[in-house]
């Protein structure tokens, strides 16, 4: 009985094991590469010879990734906080309160989500040269916030749903108005989820290229994964690995950390706006 | 947008059934929601419908003095263009086989996640770094990994085979980027499914003595349809738009291009608006078609029609 147990238990640890090095492998790669010196970048091990911080004081010593790494960390907060905004707005009415058009935004919303970005960009690219914000931080922003919003919107009104009804209720009959019942009542109840979007937001921004590579021409706006695709220049064989691969893992870092420190409720965020209901 | 056509007294049928209280409601439901369907009105809205006006004149943005009306001719060039196509195929190719491939891993995954013994944190907190990496990072980690004299899986194939250079090689490589990359939010989503299925159903199958594959697909796979079918939508509607991948892999070269890479060669090297939005417009048009399949063939619930319940 007990050796049946511990083969059971043995079945899933190669199972796990084989899941986390599934999903670790490919990260573990560029890891290495980026701390190998050039001399033995392309000797194909795994584990780098001569560990060195090579790659990441090149990078950090130039203005085309640092800038690129100020334009990444502004660019996705200030579209985070807008789209988190008006999302907990929308969420609150659609779970919360009952007004006609709600479908609407709903419908809305699914459209967007489902939109194909490349469609955006001849247009955007025409519209945001013509207003004058192409290659500036509003020119990614806006769209960022647009395409994020459908996220923020359905997570958000999933979270506000499990959100105790009775209390706003009760701070209703105690008088106080919708708009009061939601500043005071539900904000602070509905912050954890607010969080947790806020997170999927910000790496939904942190993550895009396409906008990034159309919608900047210059080191003034571009994002760093944009940045890191001019590392490579034209050709494919006489790059900067080391340099690429040292700022890959810089723009993994935070969301590494997001990912470590808040697993549960990265899980809960993601899905409970597909499926629950 | 939404803040004009209030329930005005004149109409007292319903304004004399409405509470103070149901109308405050409304307004301020009304009011939350206005500024989230202006931004996406404005910025979705407003340019696809600038795109079809764009793709129905000749505007070639290094000589564009010479715009015109054309009609309908740049729909023409495109769907009769040997490039469509093949973009066209190649997208649908890799949408169709990796959606595949990744509900098939998707569901072991997730059953892993649901059922394992220990360290159910670890896996999961595992899966989810593919789904929160950049897809540049793990595109050009996947590039180093296939170029050969660089990378550890070149070197598992025949000295001088570089797969990134070959068609169909490429393809499969791609695809595998791909599925990496997305078959943690496809697990995920299926486990969110898992967790619907009463483990007393289970119980009382197992009783009567189902097996473990009749439990899987007599009972779980029945009421996890749902589920399945959001996830698919999601990942299928994803996939068609690949582009990230794709750029940093191969960029397109030797017959990898999908259509979201066609239609950004043609705006950015050949610095057509005319032909880039006719093409706009044609990707916008697929992914609509497929959407409609999947909610009225298949019978999806559009995620968010929870509020029907």
């Amino acid at each position: 009985m007990a050796a049946a147990g511990t083969s059971h238990a043995t079945r899933w640890g190669v199972v796990n094991v084989v899941v986390v090095l599934y999903a670790l492998f490919p990260v573990w790669w560029i890891v290495a590469l980026s701390f190998k010196d050039p001399g033995t970048l392309t000797d194909g091990d795994y584990i780098p010879r001569d560990w060195t911080w090579e790659n990441y004081r090149g990078i950090f010593a130039t203005s085309e990734f640092t800038r690129a790494l100020v334009n990444s960390i502004g660019i996705a907060l200030i579209a985070t906080v807008i789209a988190v905004i008006l999302g907990t707005m929308a969420a609150y009415a659609v779970a919360r309160l009952r007004f006609p058009g709600k479908r609407l935004l709903i419908g809305m919303s699914l459209l967007i989500a489902m939109f194909p970005p490349i469609s955006l960009v001849s247009p955007l690219f025409d519209i945001e040269r013509s207003i004058g914000i192409f290659d500036t931080w509003p020119g990614l922003i806006i769209p960022y916030m647009t395409f994020s919003l459908p996220l923020a919107i359905y997570t958000l009104s999933a979270f506000f749903r499990e959100i105790p009804w009775d209390l706003e209720k009760a701070a209703k009959v105690d008088g106080a108005t919708p708009a009061q019942a939601f500043r005071l009542v539900i904000v602070p109840l509905a912050a954890p989820g607010v969080f947790t979007t806020a997170i999927l937001v910000f790496i939904f921004c942190w993550n895009d290229f396409l906008f990034a590579i159309s919608l900047t021409s210059t080191e003034s706006a571009r994002t760093v994964p944009a940045a890191i695709a001019f590392f490579t220049g034209s050709s494919q064989f006489q790059q900067p690995t080391g340099s690429i691969a040292a700022a890959a893992v810089v723009i993994t870092v935070p969301i590494i950390i997001f990912v470590l420190l808040f697993q549960r409720r990265i899980v809960a965020g993601l899905t409970s706006g597909a499926v629950k209901g | 947008m939404s803040t004009r056509a209030e329930p005005t007294e004149g109409k007292t049928k319903g304004g004399k059934a409405l509470s103070a209280g149901a109308r405050q409601e409304r307004r301020l439901g009304r009011l939350l929601c206005a500024p989230a369907v202006l931004v996406m009105t404005a910025v979705t809205a407003y340019p696809i419908g600038y795109a079809v006006y764009l793709s129905l004149q000749r505007y070639d943005l290094r000589f564009p003095a010479q715009a015109e009306f054309v009609g309908l001719s740049n729909y023409g060039a495109v769907l009769s263009s040997p490039f469509w196509w093949d973009a066209f195929w190649v997208t649908v190719f890799l949408t169709a086989v990796s959606v595949a491939i990744e509900l098939v891993l998707g569901m072991g995954l997730a059953l892993v996640m649901h059922r394992t013994l220990f360290a159910r944190g670890t896996v999961r907190t595992a899966v989810l770094i593919p789904y929160g990496i950049v897809t540049v990072v793990a595109a050009f980690s996947w590039q180093y990994a296939w170029t050969p004299e660089l990378g550890y899986l070149a070197e598992l194939l025949p000295s001088g085979d570089a797969p990134l250079t070959e068609q169909w090689p490429a393809l499969w490589l791609i695809v595998l980027a791909e599925v990496w990359k997305t078959t943690p939010f496809m697990a995920l989503l299926l486990l969110a499914g898992l967790a619907l299925v009463p483990e007393e159903t289970l119980k009382a199958a197992m009783v009567d003595g189902a097996t473990p594959w009749q439990r899987f697909t007599k009972v779980m796979l029945p009421l996890m349809k749902p589920a399945i079918l959001v996830a698919l939508l999601f990942r299928t509607l994803d996939a068609f738009r690949i582009f990230d991948n794709i750029y940093v892999l191969t960029a397109g070269a030797h017959g990898t291009g999908s259509l979201s890479i066609l239609g950004y060669d043609n705006l950015f090297t050949a610095l057509n608006l005319g032909i880039g939005s006719a093409i706009s417009v044609l990707i916008f048009l697929c992914v609509g078609i497929i959407a409609f399949t999947f909610v009225k063939l298949f019978g999806a619930a559009a995620p968010g029609a929870e509020v029907k319940r």
